[in-house]
């Protein structure tokens, strides 16, 4: 295909909460990206339904795909391919976006592409800028907390984990602790803004040899905290334990992601999943790499792309379709997809 | 059965004195407070199953499945189901995989559950919040899960 050509790729993204199409062309260039969010219909039963989730995405996946293309002012006949999250995510909330995949594959007699989603938080970063090889990512959402080397744009490989709990999972806790609605992140942040560092929290796994995260002991030395002082019968200023748990999760990130930032030497950073929306860790990220990698190249998506979206989807399938990596009709959900560790 | 562990290399203990006596079916319902030492627990199972990737708090993706372990592994976290109208989920699919399975928040989806399993409850001792040590009660429902309990009882962790 000559640089000239116009790759359109529809994507689907039906792997948690969002129910997304959108039409993308060559991999860089969102020409639609419709989202439906359920989060609200979620607040009262403090997260995910999975089974709520799924019909609501059955009920309005047809109405995003025609509004997907009226959009982007193009038709079925445009299209050079189809991409769906394959995994990780619920199985019944994948198999939607799947199945309406496969049926405008089959009625279009288009390539389908199965695409990572994590794959695609990181290659949000293409709509955004060009990212040069090789590149480091930092995932870090509800469920996520990865650091990802990419020697091409086509290998991902986990180079540092969590142990336990995702750092987007450890605001959802502490902030059930606080009695702050899920998701607890935006809250969590735009309160430790107000408040300072009074509480000395862990910095787990800081010391240790590798790239890995843990959030379970902060966690709970932030429940031990408050319970302690509903024992005494002393009230804690929230903003202050805000402060306290963001700076202690931060530092973490930052220092880990320095770390591999030097050991690797990549050309381009990527900040990327919808922690990645959490002004403290931007800011303190940024600053830390103008600091000391000034050359750098950092790109960090606009809040609109770091959460889950369909855009993002067909970013990371488009260089499935260069690499010709199809599907056939035998696509199944893989929920528990993971990109392999370093080395195995 | 019951039975109170120090600290929490001796619930990674226990839970890898279970993790060798588990067969395919095993459904094993955790119950106990954030902190209480759940995940721990399901370390310690998944370490004696074989399962050589970290095991992460399923309480996001609700399920993390673990399949290269002598058993396949399914870990799951009902909290976010608190809903009364969760008919049409479909765990029995889950079930019918045949996977030892570790289930938080169990409470949820109570209508849902087969008939036999292990319920082991984690308290905190003494209503010490900094307190290591943790009070384990272990019931077991179905036949299968009492000789499970019987040989639990031969280890160290007899009570």
């Amino acid at each position: 295909m000559s640089e000239t050509e116009q790759n359109l790729i529809l994507a689907f993204e039906t792997s948690c909460d969002e129910t997304s199409v959108s039409v993308v062309k060559n991999g860089t260039e969102i020409l639609s990206n419709m989202i439906a969010t359920q989060v609200k219909s979620h607040q009262r039963f403090g997260g995910v339904v999975p089974e709520v989730a799924s019909r609501h995405h059955v009920e309005i996946i047809t109405m995003l795909i025609t509004e997907a293309l009226e959009k982007a002012g193009v038709t079925y006949q445009d299209l050079d391919a189809v991409a769906v999250t394959k995994g990780p995510g619920l199985v019944g909330a994948l198999l939607i976006g799947i199945s309406a995949a496969k049926a405008v594959a089959m009625a279009y007699n288009l390539p389908l592409i199965g695409t990572n989603h994590i794959a695609g938080h990181i290659k949000a970063a293409n709509l955004v800028d060009k990212v040069e090889y090789p590149a480091l990512a930092l995932v870090v959402s509800g469920g996520h907390t990865e650091l990802v080397s990419m020697k091409t744009p086509s290998d991902y490989e986990i180079i540092g984990d969590t142990r336990d709990d995702a750092a987007g999972e450890s605001y959802d806790k502490v902030g059930r602790v606080m009695g702050i609605n899920y998701p607890a992140g935006k809250t969590i942040d735009e309160m430790a803004h107000q408040g300072s560092e009074t509480f000395d929290f862990p910095r787990a796994m800081m010391k240790e040899d590798n790239y890995d995260f843990s959030f379970s002991g902060l966690k709970s030395a932030f429940i031990n905290t408050v319970h302690h002082a509903d024992q005494v019968g002393e009230t804690l200023d929230k903003n202050d334990l805000a402060t306290s748990f963001q700076s202690a999760v931060v530092e973490v990130l930052v220092h880990k992601t320095v770390k591999a930032i030097a050991e690797y030497q990549p050309k381009t950073f990527i900040l990327a999943g919808g922690v990645a929306a959490n002004q403290g860790l931007r800011q303190a990220l940024t600053e830390a790499i103008n600091q000391q990698f000034p050359d750098l190249k950092v790109i960090i998506p606009p809040l609109r792309l770091c959460g889950d979206n369909a855009a993002m989807i067909g970013a990371a399938a488009y260089q499935q379709f260069l690499d010709q990596d199809f599907s056939d009709m035998s696509l199944n959900a893989e929920p528990g997809l993971e990109f392999p560790y370093e080395g195995e | 059965m019951q039975f109170v562990t120090q600290d929490e290399s001796q619930t990674m203990a226990f839970g890898q004195q279970l993790g060798q006596l588990v067969t395919p079916k095993t459904l094993i319902l955790l119950d106990g407070d954030l902190g209480a030492g759940k995940t721990t627990l399901t370390k310690g199972i998944a370490t004696a199953l074989g399962v050589k990737r970290p095991i992460k708090s399923p309480t996001f993706t609700i399920v993390r499945e673990y399949l290269k372990g002598r058993l396949p592994l399914f870990h799951m976290d009902m909290y976010r189901l608190e809903d009364g109208d969760m008919s049409s989920i479909d765990l029995q699919s889950y079930f019918d995989q045949g996977p030892v399975i570790v289930m938080e928040w169990s409470v949820n989806v109570l209508d849902q559950l087969p008939e036999d399993y292990l319920r082991i409850k984690i308290e905190r001792l003494d209503n010490e919040i900094d307190s290591t040590k943790r009070h384990f009660i272990l019931e077991a429902i179905g036949e299968k899960n009492n000789e499970l309990i019987e040989e639990l009882k031969k280890t160290s962790f007899s009570g």
